[in-house]
């Protein structure tokens, strides 16, 4: 019936193709995107709304060590948006757990199995087109912290660093949401399951609240949360008020803490879900 | 793509099991498709079609046994596999907020093909499904026979030598699934090799060249329709009892000129029977129902169908048991966890 003979399928080296595919399924993930801008929109409504609520509600009740005294609820503003924006990158991997159910569900993983493609480029270009996604989050963040009268202190170059171990710590998250989604019966399941690890793990960290009025096991926690360490870093990176920062090894070196703990995690859950996507049949 | 050996077999299997929990969805599988040819694997749900074609297909790996296709070890080699082969599942796979084309052309780059190939073949796939118009469309906007097509159209992107359909036309309006019919037909026609599952016992008589017909896992008939039928024996006589009559009268009536059991829908009030004698047997029936005090709506006499070799082959219908173990309890496209 076709007119157009048969085709040499293309030669390369197998990690040239990983990249390859990974770059068409991310591709496809973002032209997904921007055809359902209403999900896109509500991702960026929420952080916004979070924003407004806590410089706005809990603002002025929340003193931070360290500022002064008379900045007040200005303070807390400047001490908040770092902690938004870690929250929110964390917020990243529900974004892969239900991407990679839906997939599922539709039998498009299937599909993906059944074609001659790199096996992890699938998981690759979900965690890439979720981080990607984080770019404009981020964006809008910004945008809002600087109406809201958050401000970068310390210059361009640190300004970029501290952006740039957001998306590093959101790749990370991204991955254990990958390798969460692949164990999801269906996209219902995912919806809860990919969210209710992330209000534990965003919320036992300096994120909203300085650590010094926390009991002390939960400050343990707190100390080596990695989102504690990433919105440190951002803090001292963007010039902002860091609040009290305790002698734990974390905190003292926020920078090298959160390089170090998303290389591991990425490592770890990257080898899980892969082999997971492998099995899974 | 690789040229495969005509002298071979495209698709074998051999003693092929696989096990879900304590459920045996394949048991002790055989199967030899030679090349060019069409071929049906026919049972109801639950009869293990899907779970062998997604063995076959490199989706699942056995519990034991073993398979080729186009003569290449589908657990040893899945990735040079998955170059010759093309498949439809049960559901469509493609991405329904992408469109057409773009579905088209991010499997045809998957499948390492390149770009102007892509292109190229991917306009003429539209263009011979009928869904050139739609082609800048997402998918979202098409209905399930447009779905099909594009399904379809994206497994044959590669022009792979072996093609596998599980169950088409599942789903599908009449209108729907006469159009995937013929671009089935088409298909053969080119020389591609097909091995189609259905629970459509009047789809695999009219698409396939060879039928298997498998249930609880392996296989218990095979032949062309014509075997199958002949194998089955005779014709069917089946009546259709008035509403103010008797069923068992008449089916007692029946037993008694039948060549086998005979079988009794009480719903559509429908007695079929196996029996010889051509059309002397018509007389005879209508003078025994009447001496019983029957009255009829309908009697005929027929060829056996593929309905009635699988009735006399695993003693109940095809579609009586698609209904029984009526599937989903986990939603579209994940029912592979489940027995099939």
């Amino acid at each position: 019936m076709a007119t157009t003979p048969a085709p040499e399928q293309m030669k390369r080296p197998m990690f040239g193709w990983l990249l390859h595919d990974g770059f068409v399924v991310t591709q496809r993930n973002l032209i997904a995107t921007t055809r359902v801008p209403e999900v896109l929109f509500f991702s960026l409504v929420q952080p916004v709304i979070f924003v407004l609520l806590f410089a706005y509600v809990f603002g002025g009740a929340i003193p931070i060590p360290g500022a002064d005294p008379a900045a007040g609820a200005a303070a807390y503003r400047e001490y908040l948006m770092p902690g938004i924006f870690g929250q929110t990158v964390a917020f990243a991997s529900a974004a892969s757990t239900v991407g990679l159910a839906e997939d599922m569900q539709k039998g498009i993983i299937d599909r993906f199995r059944s074609l001659p493609m790199a096996a992890s480029a699938v998981l690759f270009g979900r965690t890439a087109s979720d981080v990607l996604r984080q770019v404009l989050v981020l964006a809008v963040l910004s945008v809002t912290g600087l109406i809201v009268g958050w401000r970068i202190h310390n210059g361009f170059i640190d300004a970029v660093c501290a952006y740039l171990l957001l998306l590093l710590f959101a790749y990370a998250v991204s991955w254990i949401g990958c390798w969460i989604g692949l164990h999801m019966p269906n996209t219902e399941t995912a919806n809860t399951a990919g969210l209710v690890w992330l209000f534990p793990l965003t919320f036992l960290s300096n994120a909203f609240v300085p650590l010094t009025g926390m009991p002390p096991v939960v400050q343990t926690i707190a100390e080596w949360n990695p989102v504690s360490a990433v919105v440190l870093a951002c803090r001292e990176l963007f010039g902002n008020p860091t609040g009290y920062i305790s002698d734990a090894w974390p905190q003292q070196h926020p920078i090298a803490y959160t390089v170090g703990s998303c290389g591991l995690l990425i490592l770890i859950f990257a080898t899980l879900a892969v082999r997971k996507y492998r099995q899974s049949a | 793509m690789n040229t495969p050996n005509p002298a071979g077999n495209a698709i074998v299997a051999e003693q092929l099991v696989k096990h879900f929990g304590d459920v045996k969805a394949v048991d002790g599988l055989d199967l030899t498709v030679p090349f060019g040819t069409v071929f049906g694997l026919l049972g109801p749900n639950g009869a293990g079609k899907t779970t062998t074609v997604r063995i076959l297909t490199t989706l699942l790996r056995p519990d034991s046994g073993r398979a080729t296709v186009a003569g290449i070890d589908v657990v040893k080699h899945p990735d040079e596999v998955r170059r010759v082969m093309g498949l439809t599942g049960q559901y469509s796979a493609i991405d329904e907020y992408l469109t057409g084309l773009e579905n088209l052309s991010m499997v045809g780059r998957l499948y390492h093909l390149p770009h102007g190939y892509v292109k190229e073949r991917s306009a003429e796939l539209l263009e011979r499904f009928s869904l050139a118009d739609a082609a800048d469309r997402p998918v979202r906007t098409y209905s399930g026979g447009m779905r099909r097509r594009l399904d379809l159209s994206a497994s044959l992107i590669g022009r792979p030598s072996i093609l596998f359909l599980d169950e088409p036309t599942t789903g599908l309006d009449p209108r729907s699934r006469q159009q995937m019919w013929e671009v089935i037909s088409d298909l053969v026609a080119d020389g591609t090799t097909v091995l189609l599952t259905t629970q459509y016992l009047e789809e695999a008589d009219q698409l396939a060249e060879k039928i298997v017909v498998i249930d609880r896992g392996h296989v218990i008939a095979q032949g062309t329709s014509d075997e199958l039928k002949t194998q089955v024996g005779g014709d069917r006589l089946e009546v259709v009892i008035h509403s103010g009559s008797n069923l068992d009268d008449a089916s007692t009536a029946l037993r008694a000129l039948a060549d086998g059991d005979v079988s009794l829908d009480a719903v559509t009030r429908r007695i079929t029977a196996p029996v010889s004698g051509g059309s002397t047997i018509l007389v005879e029936a209508v003078r025994a129902l009447d001496v019983a005090g029957v009255s009829l709506d309908d009697i005929s006499l027929r060829r056996p169908t593929l309905d009635d070799v699988f009735l006399s082959l695993t003693g109940h219908a095809a579609e009586e048991v698609a209904a029984d173990s009526a599937k989903p309890t986990r939603g579209r496209g994940r029912a592979r966890k489940g027995a099939e």
